[in-house]
């Protein structure tokens, strides 16, 4: 599997880290269900066999996080652009995490 | 058929002409008692422990392909409870007093060889932490030995004991863990599940449920509809896509962990080991072929195979505890889609859906777990209710908080 880094280019699997579903959105902790939006937040996945939408922290190159469009049947890499705007939207990045 | 000595001679004087086929292929019946779906170890053990100690022999198992192609045909074939938690540990007891009796159980040769599961330490740290683990494993019944660097010597003499990085000091032994031949359990789960009365029916994927009054009435396969008022799952790699079926969201990821054989030699270890410093494990197969693997490539994928970055990091844990491995020749390496579940351990419960039972989660420990896990389902399915030692493998402790994370790495299934 080789993923093309928009700023390194395409580059070996070995050089980036994987984070997972990048669809997770940090509930709002002042909602009245948010203990039960954290749950599903925290430990639900769609888990797809085909197209998946994921992070990926290109570690030992440019230290972008990327979101990657990806097939889980194929591997075949659909997509993939900087992942900047997901953090600020979504409050994902904490460096060190994604092993 | 019993399969017996007088058997094997009877056929050997008659040029083994009389074999009949090990179990009976079946169509689907209209309607059945129970519906697993699922013909793996998990499934089949079910069905054998539903038909055997409840006395349920309405059942079908239904499976996609042939029975045994997914994980029970990719595994690494090693059976063992040297578990910490007390939640895991009386569940993977109970599954090697399973496997100590299988083969008189199920008349069959499934070739259990308690040869024997080493795991070594590197550092006072991890040391202490097996002496934790064997202690938890010896309070709950389950035979656990503290090796020191000299004693496993003596058992292993090859391993790089002067690793200047990672020596080795030592190593907790569980003597009745082992191995067992993967598909001859499946093949004798069949069998015996058969011989009940079960119906196996395979090449028959399962399209849709069939829910009436919001419970659950039976599935739409590929070989027509097949009412029941009981299904349990058991398809452990693709719950998640059976499950949606249903309209289930659950806390589990499918992940590819891959498995590699080398070219047969000469008797080289006697048993299980595995490398404390990486994740590296290793036993012989009866055909002299080395089988080794380690962790997860880590992403999501139901690809069933992996990437060389995984390949060169499994590699470099085997030299980097037995440098004569350089010697020998990997010969294959095959990849099985792991359920990673959300703490690392499984799940065998109710779903809010009424009639409709989860076996999944499995992580890549399903294989040792197969007796077990049969059991346990098998008596949910029953009885409805929680098997005493898999009372912990509740679908709601996650939002409970109530989690089974032997490593504890949180919420990070590629981690487990």
């Amino acid at each position: 599997m080789r993923i093309q880094c928009p700023y390194c280019g395409e580059r070996d699997l070995s050089e980036f880290a994987y984070h997972g579903d990048a669809s997770f959105k940090r509930p709002d902790s002042d909602a009245p269900d948010a203990q039960a939006r954290f749950f599903a937040e925290v430990y639900l996945r769609d888990n797809p066999a085909g197209p998946h939408e994921e992070l990926w922290y290109h570690a030992t190159g440019c230290r972008s996080w990327l979101r990657v469009r990806r097939n889980t049947r194929t591997h075949e890499i659909l997509g993939v652009e900087f992942a900047k705007g997901d953090f600020a939207k979504h409050d994902v990045a904490r460096p060190g995490t994604g092993s | 058929m019993r399969y017996s000595i007088l058997s094997l001679m009877r056929q050997a004087i008659s040029g083994h002409r009389g074999w009949t086929p090990v179990w009976r292929e079946a169509a689907p019946k209209g309607a059945y008692d129970v519906v697993i779906i699922g013909g793996g170890g998990h499934g089949l053990a079910t069905a054998h422990y539903l038909a055997k100690v409840h006395g349920i022999t309405n059942v079908a198992v239904v499976e996609k392909g042939w029975v045994g192609s997914g994980n029970a045909g990719r595994n690494t074939t090693i059976i063992r409870s040297n578990y910490l938690l007390p939640g895991n540990n009386p569940f993977y007891e109970w599954s090697m007093k399973l496997w100590e009796g299988l083969e008189q159980d199920l008349n069959y040769n499934a070739m259990v060889s308690q040869r024997g599961v080493l795991n070594l330490y590197h550092s006072d740290a991890q040391g202490d932490a097996y002496v934790r683990r064997g202690n938890a494993m010896r309070m709950h019944g389950v035979d656990a030995e503290l090796l020191d660097a000299a004693a496993v010597r003596r058992m292993l003499p090859f391993l790089d004991f002067a690793n200047a990085r990672f020596p080795i000091q030592g190593g907790l032994l569980q003597r009745r863990g082992g191995t067992a031949r993967h598909d001859a359990v499946v093949w004798g789960y069949a069998r015996a599940a058969s011989e009940r009365g079960v119906d196996i029916i395979q090449n028959c994927e399962v399209t849709d449920f069939i829910r009436e009054n919001g419970r659950i009435a039976g599935v739409q396969t590929t070989r027509g509809a097949i009412r029941t008022p009981k299904i349990g799952m058991a398809v452990a790699g693709n719950t998640s896509r059976v499950a949606r079926m249903a309209g289930l969201k659950l806390p589990i990821e499918s992940h590819v962990l891959q498995a590699f054989v080398s070219e047969a030699i000469k008797p080289f270890i006697p048993g299980v080991v595995t490398f404390g410093a990486g994740h590296f494990y290793l036993s012989q197969s009866d055909k002299g072929g080395l089988v080794f693997g380690g962790d997860l490539d880590g992403y999501n994928s139901y690809a069933q195979r992996g990437n060389l970055p995984t390949v060169e990091d499994v590699c470099e844990g085997g030299m980097s505890l037995i440098p004569a491995l350089g010697r020998v020749r990997m010969l294959r390496s095959w990849g099985g889609v792991m359920d990673m579940s959300m703490d690392g351990s499984p799940i065998i419960d109710r779903t809010p859906i009424e009639g409709l039972y989860l076996n999944a989660g499995w992580c890549y420990g399903g294989f040792k777990a197969t007796p077990a896990s049969g059991w346990c389902f098998a008596h949910l399915l029953a009885r409805d209710e929680l098997h005493h030692v898999a009372r912990a493998y509740r679908l709601d402790r996650f939002a409970g908080g109530h989690l089974l994370d032997e490593k504890g790495v949180g919420a990070q299934p590629n981690l487990h």
